[in-house]
């Protein structure tokens, strides 16, 4: 259906609008798994999905200032900055290939720096959604502070080409949102080989039953890991792909009010499957998108309502609905 | 040397409001397994009652006072209805509270920008706090010390309370062990409501205290909540001690590294370090001795 009915049945506009939504349907997906399925709330994933989009973004400018005044030429808002000579963690973003491994390491590496600092401490859960939270407020401060750097408060943004690529060209706009959807399809296809692989179970129960996982030889650390890890490469993924569809990237898309924002799409759906934090950040992304527009409070009313109404009072999302649906069935059958 | 000495003096106030903050939230977290973002509109709460009250009192330095006190009640009052109508159903799932507090912020948010307007309001500061006191050399904002003294007057009462008085008993009873408080008698349910209304009211003295260094915005609360968990974490939960410590340890550490860097490189490192701190202490500075594994 996305491949198919959606690029026949929307407008250039719509699409570009869906595409955006599939990216953070894929930041959805790490966050299902570590979340749901690991029980690590994580309220920091803004961090990852911030490092992938200025890594992208990066690359982009550089990209446009080669075109526009030849080799070794400034970003525009440096230039108005008064910024003279480009800043030295600028300089590996001139290579393609450089940009995309970065945003295809750096992430997962910052994540296994964090996790071994709090899992192996065995710092408890409440803990680690505390700290996750406090890692995205220092890093959207600190992306603010770098307005010569990398463009403050103001972020990222006038993209003209991506790879080569004219970014206006409605052809090229429809090819990255193939691209997105390819993209969440393969995210959501190596999720799933986890979540049902020995790997998944052992997961499921250091959720439930962290010690006694622990005296049955694991380390529990380990399998936390790499949930953790995983969520931060799909998050670096999804915001590599945000900056060439949506054209801009600022402090506020990454810091504590958009990661917490990434995880009500993810409880409405249903955090322990697989599809339901995909249907539910596109379903909460396409409602703030219609509604803000309109009623800007209502919005803010409606995603607090959200948060108390779903957590308080269906912790299974919408998915648990329908699973419980599904038993009931079952049990009538037996009877 | 002066500029150093009075830096340090910043991160002591800093210090007492996130103290102010932090305790509140220590309690109820230790006590009842909640984590209440909602506390940083409980702060809000407090310096919108200080603007309200100021609007009916002339006299500034009367209607700080009784700010004090009624910012003391709103914000208890506002935690205890919390504690009724939402938290009472979900305790011991932490990771819950903390959405669905999350959610009742965003909705006191909006309703301060709906009632105050979107820009920051101010509150006059009484005469008797305005200009700078000099202490060896030293130059001290009135303002500032005063908050200081507040802080170390409201935790020496809450200190006092929990040790001598029944209530404090029964309070620390059920921090340490809530099924025993249970069977010995205690009811709990009382006791996580009084927790809950004294917790809040402190959110609510230090966002009065708030309106003597800066303006009242709707999203006041959210940039002192994510330090103030912080502080929790680093000084060990339902400890008053540890919290301390903690709070004064991180306002003056914020302080120093912002004096020789920016606000900005201060925020990460203070983050790091609490990290490098849970490597050795990962219950925090201060922590009850359990026999429990986790």
């Amino acid at each position: 259906m996305l491949f198919v009915v959606a690029p026949a049945v929307l407008s250039d506009f719509r699409l570009n609008l869906l595409g955006k939504f599939l990216c953070f349907a894929i930041v959805a997906v790490g966050i299902g798994l570590a979340w749901g399925r690991g029980g690590m709330l994580t309220l920091g994933q803004g961090v990852f999905f911030g490092l992938g989009a200025y890594m992208m973004a990066m690359h982009m400018k550089l990209a446009d200032a080669e075109i526009r005044s030849g080799a070794g030429a400034l970003p525009d808002f440096m230039q108005l900055g008064g910024q003279r000579d480009l800043p030295g963690f600028w300089l590996p973003f001139t290579s393609p290939f450089a940009t995309l491994l970065m945003i295809m390491t750096i992430p997962p590496l910052l994540a296994l720096l964090l996790g071994m600092g709090i899992f192996k401490r065995r710092v408890k859960g409440a803990y680690f959604a505390i700290l996750s939270q406090a890692l995205a407020a220092a890093f959207a401060i600190l992306l603010i502070s770098q307005q010569n750097t990398l463009g403050g408060s103001n972020g990222i943004s006038y993209f003209r080409t991506w790879f080569g690529f004219t970014l206006n060209d409605p052809v090229n706009k429809q090819m990255l949102y193939f691209i997105a959807a390819g993209t969440l399809l393969v995210v959501m296809l190596i999720t799933r080989q986890l979540m049902n692989s020995r790997y998944g179970e052992l997961l499921v129960a250091v959720r439930d039953q962290e010690e006694r996982v622990r005296f049955l030889g694991y380390d529990p650390a380990n399998i936390k890991l790499v949930a953790y890890v995983v969520a931060a490469l799909w998050a670096s993924i999804a915001g590599a792909l945000f900056v060439p569809i949506v054209g801009i990237i600022t402090p506020q898309d990454v810091g504590v009010l958009a990661s917490i924002a990434f995880i009500i799409g993810v409880a409405i759906g249903g955090r322990t499957t697989l599809l339901g934090p995909v249907l539910g950040a596109i379903a909460v992304a396409w409602a703030q998108t219609t509604l803000s527009e309109q009623f800007p409070s209502a919005w803010t009313y409606a995603q607090g309502a959200l948060f108390v109404l779903v957590v308080g009072f269906l912790p299974g999302g919408i998915a648990s609905l329908f699973l419980l649906r599904r038993r009931k069935k079952q049990k009538e059958g037996i009877s | 040397m002066d500029v150093l000495a009075s830096q340090l003096f910043t991160g002591l106030s800093i210090g007492s409001i996130l103290l102010l903050i932090a305790l509140g939230l220590s309690l109820t977290f230790g006590q009842m397994g909640v984590i209440n973002m909602a506390h940083g509109e409980f702060i809000m709460a407090g310096s919108y009652t200080a603007f309200v009250v100021q609007q009916v009192i002339s006299s500034a330095g009367v209607s700080l006072f009784v700010s004090l006190i009624v910012g003391f009640c709103v914000g208890g009052v506002m935690g205890v209805v919390l504690e009724a109508t939402l938290l009472k159903r979900m305790y011991h799932r932490p990771l819950d509270t903390l959405l669905v507090t999350f959610g009742v912020g965003l909705i006191l948010q909006q309703v301060a920008r709906d009632i105050f307007g979107a820009p920051a309001v101010n509150v006059a500061t009484p005469e008797f706090l305005r200009g700078n006191i000099e202490v060896l050399g030293v130059v001290l904002t009135k303002s500032r010390l005063f908050i200081l003294i507040l802080a170390i007057v409201c935790v020496a009462i809450l200190a006092a309370a929990l040790k001598y008085t029944s209530m404090g008993r029964r309070i620390r009873a059920v921090v340490q062990n809530r099924d025993l408080a249970e069977v010995s008698g205690i009811s709990s349910r009382r006791t996580d409501i009084t927790t809950f209304f004294i917790g809040s009211g402190l959110a609510g003295v230090a966002g009065v205290a708030l309106t003597l260094i800066g303006s009242t915005s709707p999203t006041i609360g959210q940039s002192y909540i994510v330090d103030a968990f912080l502080v929790v974490i680093a000084g060990g939960l339902g400890q008053i001690r540890g919290a301390v410590i903690a709070a004064f340890a991180l306002g003056v550490l914020h302080a120093v590294i912002e004096y020789s860097t920016t606000a900005s490189i201060a925020k990460v490192l203070v983050f790091v370090a609490i990290i490098i701190f849970l490597q050795v202490r990962p219950q925090g500075l201060v922590s009850v001795k359990t026999r429990s594994l986790a």
